[in-house]
C-alpha cells in the first residue's frame, strides 16, 4: 500500500488492514527519498494506475484508490 | 511553532465564511489536522494532507488549505478531496462521504515527485523547473451578490455570500463589457 503520514483516509486504510489481520507492507511516500518516490511513481504509471493516496494494490494486480471498505473487502476476499 | 488549536480555529473559521462545515467525524478530523500541522512545520506551508507536495511554494501553492479545487469539489461532491471540509447535508449524515476525484491536472501530480529533495539539494537541479502554462479549462467571470454587492472572481459564485451570508441564487455574473 501507497501512503501519505499525513493522509487521514491512508490512515482509515491502515487501521482497516490492521484490524482484518492482512499481511501487508505500506509506504508513506512522503517520507520516502528522492529515488525511492520516483521508482514509486513509475511503478504506479507502469501498473497503469493513479497517483492518488492511498493507493493499495491487492496481489499485485488490483488497485484500489482511496479508503473504499467494500472494495477493499471484496478484493482481499474477507 | 502552530499548534493543532491553531490550525483548528483557522479551519472553523473558514468553514463559516465560506458556509461549509469541518468533517464531522472527530477521529479523522484530529488526523487531517494533524496532517496539515505537519506540513505547515516541513514545508512551511500548510499543504493538503492527502497530496504529495513538492515542497516548492510557487508548485504547491494550487494545494494550499484551502485549495484550489475545494470550491468546485464540496459543490459537486459534498467534500474536498481531503474531506476537511463538507457539505451541511454530508456534516449532517444525509448524503454518505464518497472518495472525491483528484480534479488537480496530472502533470502537477507527476511532477511533484523528487521535487522535495531538490529543494534543500546544495546544486542546482540539472534543468530549471519551467512552469508551462496548461491549457486551463477554467473559465474565471466576474460575480457580484445582489443583496450586499460583494464582488468576486471566480469559476462559479461561492456557496454563501462571504460577507452578508446569502445563498448562492443569489450571485448574478457581471457581463457587462467595460468602455462599450
Amino acid at each position: 500500500m501507497y501512503a501519505l503520514s499525513t493522509c487521514a483516509w491512508c490512515k482509515k486504510t491502515k487501521k482497516f488492514l490492521k484490524a482484518s489481520n492482512i499481511e501487508h507492507e505500506y509506504v508513506d511516500v512522503d517520507l520516502a527519498d528522492q529515488e525511492t518516490q520516483e521508482k514509486i511513481r513509475n511503478d504506479i504509471l507502469s501498473m497503469g494506475g493513479r497517483l492518488a493516496y492511498p493507493t493499495t494494490i491487492v496481489d499485485g494486480k488490483t488497485l484500489i484508490y482511496g479508503f473504499l471498505e467494500d472494495d477493499l473487502k471484496k478484493a482481499l476476499g474477507i | 511553532m502552530t499548534t493543532i488549536e491553531e490550525v483548528r480555529q483557522r479551519a472553523e473559521s473558514d468553514a463559516r465564511t465560506s458556509g461549509y462545515y469541518l468533517n464531522p467525524d472527530p477521529d479523522f478530523l484530529k488526523d487531517l489536522l494533524e496532517g496539515l500541522k505537519a506540513n505547515e512545520e516541513r514545508y512551511g506551508f500548510p499543504s493538503c494532507p492527502c497530496r504529495l507536495a513538492s515542497g516548492k511554494l510557487e508548485f504547491d501553492r494550487d494545494i494550499i488549505c484551502p485549495c484550489d479545487y475545494r470550491d468546485p469539489d464540496v459543490l459537486e461532491y459534498g467534500a474536498c478531496y481531503c474531506a476537511l471540509y463538507v457539505r451541511k447535508d454530508v456534516h449532517d449524515g444525509k448524503t454518505p462521504l464518497r472518495p472525491v476525484p483528484e480534479r488537480r491536472p496530472k502533470e502537477k501530480i507527476t511532477r511533484a515527485y523528487g521535487m522535495v529533495h531538490e529543494a534543500t539539494t546544495e546544486k542546482p537541479p540539472e534543468a530549471p523547473i519551467v512552469f508551462t502554462k496548461e491549457p486551463s479549462k477554467i473559465k474565471m467571470k466576474l460575480w457580484y451578490c445582489k443583496q450586499c454587492g460583494y464582488v468576486c472572481f471566480r469559476e462559479e459564485p461561492p456557496y454563501i455570500c462571504p460577507i452578508c451570508k446569502a445563498k448562492r441564487e443569489m450571485f448574478a455574473e457581471i457581463t457587462n463589457k467595460l468602455g462599450k
